[in-house]
């Protein structure tokens, strides 16, 4: 398994993620930009310039045509990914630390961070996908703050008027969209910060990273975790590969102590673990500062890593990998 | 009577207090401590009295027990009017009386008469003693574990311990599913663990001294009274102790006696050597710290005593001037008198080889003189004097053989573990003293007039290693610049070399080196052949490398003769490993294992253990903090003879076919379980799967926004493939024909 390797950011990655087919990688990074690569052989395909700070997050639509990005510049941006065009700018009085479409790609939902004297909030845009999109509303069609601890990653839930978020204290969280009303929660499900969610293909399920060390998959509707997985760094990412029974996780030294850490000890290795047996079956070395996001294609033929040191390394899955059945025959549901 | 009691007026006339009595009675005899009898005193006339009062009393003083004519009491024969030719007399204390008694007692007074002093009160307990002697009850025979139990296991398992935190445990290493814990103790030792040579005990330090454990509940079997004792080592044989403290012996006042204790002549001394077997303290000595040139004091050598093989003589070496070799059991100096040899730096003794322990078996039996033992000592250079190594019998003292040699820094001796050969490695400088380089000196002790074959190296060697019960050695050399002084951060490149003693010629020949490596420790297996080479104690490197010196060949006499046309070709590669900041390294006794542990003692990054199998596969890993020591048991002396090992070597396919099917039975025993507990999680998965679909399709209805999820169209991606042929003109070339 050979990598190709994306050096067009010069600072460290904060979010990557595929399209739909899998075929196009957006990453972007603390450096302000936005870029989107071919993912079959790594060629940069464009950026998206125009934010003023660090780009924390980003999302695209189903059918690749919009995407969305969150930034430290305070904005929330709808782009034309065609054309590389803002289309529309949300400002917001804190920085935008997550944003997610809905299943049907007709919202959007954002975090923004709290901070000086404002509390950390959650917004739902509707996205008005006729004409050029140029014309969005500028008020959010939803508008609340959750009390407690500060949420930092969200998502849709298995239905759109639900709303999935990840907390600094490690709990998890459903709110009912329109009312802002937590629905159920569950305050144990991590003992830290939790850094990525990410939902199954179906949304039924999700996969959660932490500080605390552990990964783990819990069920959308009852919040209930369903499997652990424990290793011996604080994880920063955390994906589920389609079609393999899976899961991935990255991380390593916090980026402060990395300097004081030989590569030997710092973990900065892709670790696969298998999502049911809960054990450990490979890692895949390459990044020489912490693994900060991870992403695996939709249709599960690659995965690509975007590390504290500035490099997003693409990975194409090898034939014996689909092949291989370590644990024999088994029938896994996926 | 009920209602006198609850009045508090007790009746005590009717109650008999006897038992009471004599049970508290307080023993008066302590007051009669203080007085002697003295007999053999002249017998004499009142008239004489006085003027014999007064010589005793000057005799008395002269010892320095001074007694007043007061204090005398001269019993009278009232029918003759003579004296009875006793004393009683009555002093201070019972300290006065007992020293009185150890000055006077068998004193000369004059040339009829001699003292005899008893104390008075020992004088009344043999007159009373019971004149019929009764045999002692015999104690009722208390079987004892088998302190070889262990080698008595049904699956062949070795044993190994750990100490970690405070906990020592005690595993059985064997296939996956017969690992397993012996025995844990918490706060076992305070120091560490240590095994004795063949694996019977297993010794535990303490601030009191030294506990032994064994058998297969782990009872203590013996204990050493040392206190504050740091250092152990053990006699090859296991039947004597040497221990050291840094702290001198100290005898407190009151301190128990007996021949397991120290008496006040050990007082200031350090090291102590004991019997096992008794438990008994043999001798002590003071810790000898040689000051070199410069004034500083040096580390001591540990061991401080250097046992021969037979556990027979123990020597001891006063740099500079001599050797002291004692006896056993009496521990006394050997012929009265040590081994003066001037200028004397360090000895070995030879070790014995199987074939010395048979032979040596079999005179025993016959009754024959058993071979000498043999030990060689180094003198370095002093004046004109060159250094000097010599080979000498022993207890004959005779000399075998001696050789000169010039330009010495340093020398060590390596016996052969077999004791074939001693290899003298010389540390020699350059004339203007600026860079070392080595020899080596290598002394074939089996042959006649002891050869001795001189292998010339440019570069100084830091380890040398025999292989073990072989004719092979390895040694790893450097010309780093950076050797000598170490530093944070500083990994020394070193090359390590292979030799292997040629028989047809006699002398030793370079196998192979391997260049520009980092390890700094050679791990021979104790069954030979394999080697581990490790670098150990590095904070950035910690390889292993795994190699097999006989590897084209099953049989070693194959394998040598077939060298004589490929040499080297045998040396072959097994595998390398990594274990992070390894600190030791340590085969098992049968060789097929390698553990390697990162100590808490030396750092405290990822401590821990790990087992690998002779070519470098990893079996077992554990990283553990605070994780201290690791011991492999030792395992003794084999009981087959050397038929029976044939014989098992020539049935070995039978052998391994049995265990080649236990192998693969406990496989599937293992897999079978692993397999259902996979397919138990499984079926979990898949049934909440199913459950958790059903459940979010009824929500999605009921949500009513979209129906059902759309299923996803399950067309194949329809992959084209382009062929694109580029034609590219590389160079082009032009010439021009002249005609």
């Amino acid at each position: 398994m050979r990598p190709i390797l994306l050096q067009g950011h010069e600072r460290s990655l904060t979010q990557i993620k595929f399209n739909r087919e899998g075929d196009l990688l957006f990453s972007c990074s603390k450096d302000h930009v936005i870029n989107v690569w071919f993912t079959h052989n790594g060629e940069r395909l464009g950026t998206y310039d125009g934010h003023n700070g660090t780009v924390w997050t980003l999302d695209v639509d189903t059918q690749t045509r919009f995407l969305v990005s969150g930034s430290a510049d305070n904005t929330l941006r709808l782009w034309d990914i065609q054309s590389g065009k803002c289309l529309y700018k949300w400002e917001f009085p804190t920085a935008v630390k997550r944003v997610a479409f809905s299943e049907d790609d007709d919202q959007v939902v954002c975090v923004t961070e709290q901070r000086m004297g404002y509390q950390g909030a959650i917004r739902v845009f509707n996205i008005n996908r006729e004409g050029d999109g140029r014309d969005q509303s500028p008020e959010p069609v939803s508008f609340f703050n959750p009390t407690g601890s500060k949420a930092v990653v969200c998502a849709f839930a298995h239905i759109p008027s639900l709303i999935l978020t990840g907390h600094e204290s490690g709990k998890v969280a459903l709110f009912d969209a329109k009312t802002g009303e937590e629905v159920n929660s569950n305050q144990r499900a991590h003992m830290d910060l939790i850094t990525d969610i990410q939902l199954s293909p179906d949304r039924s399920y999700f996969i959660t990273s932490s500080k605390d060390k552990t990964a783990r998959i819990h069920d959308t509707r009852t919040l209930m975790v369903i499997k652990t997985f424990t290793t011996e760094t604080p994880l920063n990412s955390a994906a589920l590969a389609p079609k393999k029974p899976y899961v991935l996780l990255g991380g390593g030294q916090d980026a402060m102590s990395v300097t004081t850490t030989s590569l030997r000890q710092g973990k900065f290795e892709t670790r696969f673990w298998h999502k049911i047996f809960e054990e450990e079956v490979g890692r895949v070395k390459g990044h020489f500062g912490p693994v900060n996001t991870i992403a695996v294609s939709p249709n599960g033929d690659c995965y690509a890593s975007g590390g504290e040191d500035g490099f997003v390394r693409v990975h194409h899955f090898d034939e014996s990998y689909f092949r291989a059945k370590p644990y024999g025959d088994l029938e896994i549901e996926d | 009577m009920a209602i006198d009691g609850v009045n508090g007026i007790h009746d005590d006339e009717g109650i008999d207090y006897s038992d009471i009595e004599a049970k508290y009675k307080v023993q008066y005899d302590e007051g009669l401590d203080n007085i002697l009898v003295v007999d053999g005193v002249p017998v004499i006339d009142k008239s004489k009295l006085e003027k014999l009062l007064a010589r005793i009393s000057k005799e008395f003083g002269r010892k320095g027990a001074p007694i007043k004519p007061d204090d005398m009491h001269v019993p009278w024969d009232d029918k003759s009017g003579k004296s009875k030719g006793i004393i009683f007399m009555e002093f201070k204390n019972a300290d006065d009386a007992a020293y009185a008694m150890a000055a006077m007692n068998g004193h000369p007074f004059d040339a009829k008469h001699t003292f005899s002093v008893n104390r008075f009160i020992d004088v009344e307990k043999y007159t009373n003693m019971d004149e019929n002697w009764v045999e002692p009850e015999p104690e009722p025979y208390k079987p004892k574990e088998h302190l070889r139990a262990w080698l008595g296991d049904p699956q062949g398992r070795d044993q190994y311990a750990t100490y970690r935190g405070d906990q020592v445990e005690i595993h059985w290493h064997g296939k996956p599913s017969q690992c397993e814990i012996a025995h844990e103790r918490n706060g076992w030792t305070d120091l560490y663990v240590s095994w004795s040579p063949l694996g019977t005990y297993l010794a535990s330090l303490h601030r009191q001294g030294v506990r032994l454990w064994g058998g297969s509940s782990w009872e203590a079997q013996q204990r050493f009274a040392h206190p504050f004792v740091k250092l152990i080592d053990f006699s090859p044989c296991e039947n004597y102790l040497v221990t050291w403290s840094h702290d001198p012996i100290v005898v407190p006042e009151g301190a128990q006696q007996g021949p397991q204790f120290f008496s006040p002549e050990d007082e200031g001394n350090n090291i102590a050597v004991w019997d096992i077997k008794t438990g008994n303290l043999l001798r002590t000595f003071p810790s000898l710290l040689p000051e070199s040139e410069d004034g500083t004091k040096r580390q001591m050598q540990w061991p401080a005593l250097k046992w021969s093989a037979d556990d027979k003589f123990v020597g001891r070496v006063t740099p500079g001037s001599q050797i002291s070799v004692y006896e056993l059991p009496s521990m006394r100096l050997h012929d009265k008198k040590s081994i003066k040899i001037e200028g004397v730096a360090d000895f070995e003794w030879c070790p014995h080889g199987e074939k010395d322990r048979d032979e040596a078996e079999k005179a025993e039996k016959a009754g024959k003189k058993v071979k000498e033992n043999m030990l060689a000592y180094w003198t370095p250079e002093v004046a004109n004097q060159p250094a000097r190594v010599t080979v000498i019998n022993f207890p004959t003292r005779s000399i075998l053989r001696q050789k000169n040699l010039f330009n010495v820094t340093e020398c060590k001796l390596y016996w052969q573990n077999q004791g074939d050969f001693l290899c003298v490695k010389v540390d020699r400088h350059t004339k203007t003293k600026k860079s070392i380089f080595c020899n080596l000196e290598i002394f074939r002790v089996r042959e006649k007039d002891f050869p001795v074959e001189v292998v010339e190296l440019k570069d100084a060697v830091t380890d040398f290693s025999w292989e073990p019960k072989g004719e092979r050695f390895a040694i790893i050399s450097s010309n780093d610049p950076n050797l000598g002084n170490p530093g944070p951060g500083v990994t020394i490149k070193t090359d390590v070399s292979f030799y292997q003693h040629v028989r047809s010629k006699g002398d030793f020949k370079l196998i192979r080196t391997l260049p520009g490596r980092t390890s700094n420790t050679i791990r021979w297996s104790p069954r030979g052949r394999h080697v581990v080479l490790a670098t150990v104690g590095s904070s950035t490197k910690s390889e292993l490398e795994f190699w097999d010196l006989d590897f084209n060949s099953d049989d070693r006499r194959e394998g040598a003769e077939k060298s004589e046309k490929e040499w080297g070709a045998s040396v072959q590669h097994l595998g390398t490993a990594d274990h992070y900041a390894l600190t030791d390294a340590e085969w098992d006794p049968s060789g097929r294992y390698l553990a390697t542990s990162a100590s808490a003692w030396r750092h405290t990054l990822e401590n821990g253990y790990a087992i690998w199998d002779f070519r470098g596969q990893e079996l077992e890993k554990h990283i553990l903090d605070r994780f201290k020591q690791f011991l492999w048991r030792p395992r003794p002396r084999t009981l087959l003879t050397k038929e029976q090992l044939r014989q098992v070597r020539r049935n070995l396919k039978e052998y391994s076919r049995t265990f080649d099917e236990e192998d693969a039975a406990e496989e599937s025993n293992v897999s079978a379980e692993l397999i259902a507990q996979r397919k138990r999680l499984v079926d979990e998965w898949n049934a909440w799967r199913i459950r958790a679909k059903e459940e979010l399709a009824a929500d999605r209805s009921r949500s009513g926004k979209k129906p059902a999820p759309k299923e996803k169209p399950k067309e194949e991606e329809a992959k084209e493939e382009i062929e694109v042929w580029i034609d590219e003109v590389i160079e082009q070339i032009e010439e021009e024909v002249v005609e």
